[in-house]
């Protein structure tokens, strides 16, 4: 029992990674209307920053968290106005061609500017586990999901209480009225974008302290997260955070408990849930069906 | 007349494009010969594509799935059934083509970026589930076909109509001979009853069903064809390479037939082949700008960025746009 306690509180704390990363998809595909291929590149991106002032200019952690936070911000601001919004009333695929686009340039960017070498990224956290009710757990998932949760909980209340996250809203579901209401709806697409790196920049910095860091370190990480939103629903924040919780905790207890699966399956289980799910209910737990009028 | 004249047209386009691809290895090194013979391959799995997102309208971002099903049924055909690997392609085909049904059947009840995400996760599934059968397919190692008789021309150059032929020479022959038939019996398909459901499909599947097209069906059997297309490229790709393994067929594969599909333009021979060039010798032309590591990424992902910003249509649009205008002009000039 201690030990599939231990289980669900690690599949917990990946689950908190992989629902930031969803719920960047969901943000992103709320105000823009696609699946941005180039999330994962992103937060690897951020990350190399954490690891540049952390590692190369000597930063204590959390200050360094900020401002990679900071930086991330203006960069997903900066990428949509340069490379999405030129785009943005055109056809899906062609903005689906774009995120493409930009994740080879971000990933051929980061081996050009720290070339390919993995590097490693002390955690703020200590790795040693701590006794609680006979349940050995360790400091650094409890962090993990602290974090993750906190940011998803800010990001959460901003949406609803603030007069710029109910714009953002309104822009997202409606972007003519909203536009006739007075909102800037352009400005809270960029938002979104910024806040998607945010939230991209919060994943990839908690992944990296137990990952080796190299340009590919989140590839595998947004096709967990792309599973998480479409279990959660894509249009859903609320599904995605539980569904990257789900995905994270389930597939934990697959790894632990079934032989079959064990750690080598563990990336095809988590792609059988997305078919099956986009199968069964293409909607997901949360999101709405489409009604299409003609 | 106006369906006429476009027959004509056609044919009239296939003929040249046939003519240059048989004179033209008499111009080129053997060297570029095998390079134009992987533009003729990934020409043909652009024809399957097209029909299916150019068509339908479907996007798929898993079709180097289907190009592994057709290349390694050739490859175990060859090594362990003796099969010839000409007799390989229209095998792989059939088999890409069952496998491309049996996934557009749940397919089907996808639309848009859901069925983006399925594909995608049958395209980045391959290579584990590849490694899983090692039975069949060797697992990580491999296949190897080189050195093989059934290898046409790989240690002696073949004879056929009085020339001597070198492997990159037939290679290129063959490839573009497939493609060739690829877009005829894709060009049939499309021009009568099937090619106007699957357009009423893209346009607006509502409507569609309202016209009394299933939706399903059609969905499935675009599905079906494009994947037998897909299926005759890999069983060309894994004669060319000579060798397939696991990652002979990655996600970026899958990921480059999408944009060359969409970089050339839908709907044009010219801007398939287009696309096929660009999946050929844009990585290329990129490692040619820098070499330091990272920077032909670099180069390839702001080109793929900026041609999307400048050519909607892709390739084709362009074409497109430059022949309205000069016959704008030749209407002007004869003051029509």
């Amino acid at each position: 029992m201690a030990d599939f306690l231990q289980q669900v509180v690690s599949g917990l704390a990946s689950g908190g990674i992989y629902g930031s990363l969803a719920l960047a998809l969901v943000l992103i595909h709320r105000a823009t209307g696609v699946i941005n291929f180039a999330q994962g590149e992103m937060a690897t991106f951020s990350t190399y920053i954490l690891w540049t002032l952390t590692a190369n200019h000597g930063w204590p952690y959390w200050p360094a968290f900020a401002v990679t936070l900071l930086v991330s911000f203006a960069g997903g601001i900066g990428i949509h106005e340069l490379v999405i919004r030129p785009v943005e009333r055109g056809s899906v695929l062609r903005i689906v061609i774009v995120t493409i686009g930009l994740l080879l340039l971000i990933n051929g960017a980061m081996t050009w500017i720290w070339t390919g070498e993995v590097r490693y990224v002390q955690g703020p956290f200590p790795t040693r586990t701590i006794d609680v009710g006979g349940v050995a757990v360790s400091l650094q998932d409890i962090g993990t999901i602290a974090v993750s949760i906190g940011t998803v909980g800010l990001l959460w209340l901003f949406f609803q209480f603030t007069k710029v996250g109910l714009a953002m809203r309104a822009a997202a579901v409606n972007p003519a009225e909203a536009r006739l209401v007075g909102v800037r709806v352009t400005w809270m697409l960029g938002l979104g974008w910024g806040l998607a790196a945010v939230l991209g920049a919060v994943s990839g910095m908690l992944t990296a302290p137990s990952a080796i860091l190299d340009p590919t370190m989140m590839q595998v990480v947004l096709i967990y997260a792309f599973a998480a939103a479409v279990l959660g629903g894509i249009d859903s924040p609320v599904g995605a955070v539980v569904g990257g919780l789900l995905i994270g905790v389930g597939l934990n207890l697959l790894g632990a408990y079934v032989d079959f699966i064990g750690s080598a399956l563990q990336l095809p289980a988590a792609l059988a849930i997305i078919l099956i799910v986009l199968m069964v209910r293409p909607a997901g737990i949360f999101g709405r069906r489409e009604v299409k009028k003609i | 007349m106006r369906t006429r004249r476009s027959t004509l047209r056609a044919l009239g386009l296939f003929a040249a494009l046939a003519a240059v691809v048989v004179v033209l290895p008499h111009f080129v090194s053997d060297f570029r010969a095998q390079q134009f013979a992987y533009v003729g391959i990934y020409l043909t799995a652009l024809i399957g594509l097209n029909v299916l997102t150019g068509y339908t309208g479907q996007i798929s971002l898993g079709h180097g799935a289907f190009m592994a099903v057709g290349g390694y049924t050739t490859a175990i055909l060859m090594a362990d059934h003796g099969v010839k690997d000409v007799w390989t392609i229209p095998i792989a085909a059939a088999v890409a083509g069952v496998a491309g049904l049996l996934f557009g059947l749940p397919a089907g009840r996808l639309s848009g970026l859901y069925l983006a995400l399925a594909t995608f996760a049958i395209a980045v599934a391959t290579p584990t589930v590849i490694k899983r059968f090692d039975g069949l397919t060797g697992g990580g190692s491999g296949i190897n076909l080189f050195g093989k008789p059934e290898l046409t021309a790989s240690l002696t150059p073949v004879e056929s109509f009085g020339l001597k032929l070198s492997f990159n020479n037939w290679l290129y022959a063959l490839s573009w001979t497939v493609a060739l038939i690829a877009y005829v019996l894709a060009w049939l398909l499309l021009r009568g009853r099937t090619g106007r459901a699957f357009r009423a499909v893209r346009d607006s599947e509502t409507a569609a069903v309202s016209s009394g097209v299933n939706l399903a069906l059609y969905k499935t059997l675009a599905f079906g064809v494009s994947a037998a297309f897909a299926g005759a490229a890999g069983a060309l790709f894994a004669i060319a390479t000579t060798f397939v393994n696991p990652d002979t067929f990655p996600v970026s594969l899958s990921i480059f037939l999408l944009v060359g599909v969409v970089v050339g333009g839908l709907g044009s021979l010219a801007g398939l082949i287009a696309g096929a060039v660009f999946i050929q010798f844009m990585p290329l032309w990129a490692q040619s700008v820098s070499s330091s590591p990272g920077a032909p990424t670099v180069v390839y992902g702001v080109i793929l960025i900026l041609v999307m910003f400048v050519l909607p249509g892709g390739f084709a649009g362009l074409l497109g746009r430059l022949e309205s205008l000069t016959r704008r002009g030749y209407d002007r000039s004869r003051g029509s």
